[in-house]
């Protein structure tokens, strides 16, 4: 505009451009599957009017590597470390549940000794903290936010050495087993954690400082997405998601196992069920699982993390040095396997994203005949054209990121 | 924000003996409760602690309202639907529903009967998720479902063929993409292996025993199944 212009001009080109009408046809938008906010490869066709999303419809299956089929070709042990590629950013959470409905169906779920429930608790609660700092601070990412990714990735980094320790693999451990866990974690590691858990919430609280009242990220958030709690329940939604919607569901209170019935820990539950409140809720639970850790770090003591059954676990390896039937054994179950009996279950746990929950269809035989694999994320993202109706391409982003999507289990 | 559930009892845990029991007499109350004839057969697995009705097709719609409307069972959630494969069984597919009540934290399957040809009744107009559970279904075993529009391939690639999940489907699958360099895209091409796959055979004879020693394996790589 050039300076010199006169006030009446101006008053009539404002009158023009108000009174322009656009037409804006309807027109489709392919995002994906190769975009840095669709965490993975999330392909998805966006009917959009003007900046404003019509419709959206997610092309699943990019991922899929055909697991369920898989894992009716391996015994029950090969089976195992399929799980940790489902959710891959909570690997520990999705062995549980298999592990769980392996555990049943043999009928020896009573027979865990102490230490392994304590290890496999904490663990799953680690875990559920590797989890929600991936989320949250990619969520932030997606929201224009590059700090916190940083500062997570680090903490994230802290985690992952547990797991190294533990199970001697960084992300994929394939460390729990029906049974127990696969072998003890190393004298220093308790102490590892328990230095670790005592700086952790400090850097919560930066992370809060970074996010929580931001007022950019609170403007790309709140009222984004709403799912009521109707709807919630109506698109078969579970977990933080369910939560922050305001219902107070929880499997490790309400169909409590391991030993989360004799834990004391809180359930941070939402109002508003909107991106911002998913995201407030994974940060609460971010504490509560601290709490958790804190209290089974107090639990441990010193035991066997296997059931005795070398039928179903192997023998210690110095002792298959010098016994012939723990030879036999070893032989045995690392070839043929153990056979689990015949029967089907529905095995859940709260996985830091929902209900993970495994049917798992036994025949008999040392492979199991079916196993279907229940992801959260996936009713989740189904879930996205009711979350995204109405709102501009780039709260898009911001629900897919405040849904928790990982397609390692929602491809499957 | 700052609400929170203090206690297990709260959110209405139940200890496991009580709920072996609570579930024999929500099944019953399930087989007065549905129409006569409905209802194949109530069961409870894995020692009572999982109940399991088994429903007949075409009353599987009412049943599903019922589940859900009736305040005496009021499961709000369908968390898990899916296919299994028995190509032995007359009507080879088994379609299991896996429902959830969060007020009364109960849980129960519904598995209903079909084979290739025959539709199965969609419940997405109960529980919208079910659409992606079904396409699923239909992906990865054909089976179709009544009333469901959307039925296209999910997981699969576009222009797929085949139900991979069924029993008679190989595990290798028949095709394989590669690069074609000169085409400059993906193809599809007959897969070729290196090595056969090798599908190794560790049941061991004596454990699986059903038949005279020595005739075991010809006819016998997997015992029976659960008749359910």
């Amino acid at each position: 505009m050039a300076a010199t212009a006169d006030p009446a001009a101006l008053a009539s080109a404002t009158e023009v451009s108000t009174t322009r009408t656009v037409e804006v046809d309807s027109h489709t938008i392919n995002f994906g599957p190769q975009h840095p906010a669709a965490h993975g490869v999330l392909r998805l066709i966006l009917e959009m009017k003007g900046e404003v999303v019509e419709r959206a419809d997610p092309h699943i299956g990019l991922l899929h590597r055909g697991t369920e089929k898989l894992m009716e070709y391996k015994t029950y042990l090969q089976a195992m470390p399929y799980m940790d590629r489902l959710d891959y950013v909570s690997p520990m959470c999705m062995e549980h549940s298999f592990v769980l409905a392996v555990e049943r169906l043999l009928g020896i779920e009573q027979d865990i000794p102490e230490r392994a429930r304590v290890i496999r608790t904490m663990f799953a609660e680690l875990t559920r903290i590797l989890n929600h700092l991936l989320n949250v601070t990619t969520f932030a990412l997606d929201c224009g936010a590059i700090t916190p990714a940083l500062w997570g990735f680090e903490q994230r980094e802290h985690l992952l050495e547990f797991y190294e320790a533990a199970g001697g693999s960084h992300y994929h451990v394939n460390y729990f087993r029906a049974g127990g866990v696969a072998r003890d974690i190393p004298p220093a590691l308790e102490e590892r954690i328990a230095v670790w858990t005592r700086q952790f919430p400090r850097f919560l609280d930066d992370l809060e400082g970074l996010l929580t009242e931001n007022r950019i990220f609170k403007q790309r958030t709140v009222d984004i997405g709403v799912m009521s709690a109707e709807q919630a329940i109506a698109w078969g939604f579970s977990g933080p998601c369910l939560r922050a919607s305001g219902l107070p569901w929880d499997l490790r209170k309400a169909q409590p196992y391991e030993i989360y019935a004799e834990l004391d820990f809180d359930i941070p539950v939402g109002r508003h069920g909107d991106c911002y409140d998913r995201f407030l809720v994974r940060m609460q639970e971010m504490r509560q699982s601290l709490r958790i850790v804190e209290q089974c770090l107090n639990r441990l003591k010193p035991g066997p993390v296997k059931i005795a059954d070398n039928k179903i676990v192997p023998p210690p390896r110095a002792e298959m040095k010098r016994s012939m039937e723990a030879l036999i054994h070893h032989f045995k179950l690392y070839t043929e396997g153990y056979h689990v009996p015949a029967g089907a279950t529905y095995t859940v746990t709260e996985a830091p994203k929902g209900e993970f929950g495994v049917y798992l269809v036994a025949d008999g035989t040392n492979r199991p005949y079916r196993c279907k694999i229940r992801a959260p994320g996936y009713a989740h993202l189904q879930a996205m054209d009711v979350l995204s109706k109405g709102h501009m391409l780039a709260d898009a982003v911001a629900i897919i990121g405040s849904l928790d999507i990982v397609f390692g289990e929602i491809d499957r | 924000m700052a609400e929170v559930i203090k206690s297990a009892a709260e959110a209405g845990a139940v200890a496991p003996a009580a709920h072996a029991e609570r579930l024999r007499i929500l099944g019953e109350a399930a087989r007065e409760a549905l129409l006569e004839g409905s209802v194949e057969e109530v069961r409870l697995e894995r020692g009572g602690h999982e109940l399991v009705l088994r429903v007949r097709r075409e009353h599987l719609l009412q049943t599903m309202a019922l589940l859900r409307d009736d305040p005496r069972f009021a499961f709000e959630q369908l968390m898990d639907l899916c296919g299994v494969d028995w190509p032995e069984r007359a009507e080879r597919f088994e379609v299991v529903y896996n429902l959830l009540s969060l007020s009364l934290n109960q849980r129960i399957r519904v598995t209903v009967r079909t084979d290739a040809a025959t539709p199965v009744p969609s419940v997405a107009a109960l529980w919208p998720c079910a659409t992606w559970y079904e396409r699923e279904a239909w992906d990865m075993y054909g089976i179709v479902f009544e009333g469901q529009t959307d039925l296209r391939r999910l997981l699969t690639d576009y222009g797929f063929e085949g139900h991979p999940l069924r029993k008679d489907f190989p595990l290798t699958g028949y095709v394989e993409v590669r690069y074609d360099e000169e085409r400059k895209q993906v193809v599809y091409q007959p897969v070729s292996l290196t090595q056969d796959f090798r599908n190794f055979d560790f049941l061991s004879p004596w454990e699986g025993m059903t038949t005279l020693p020595g005739d075991e394996k010809v006819h016998l790589n997997r015992i029976e199944g659960p008749e359910p």
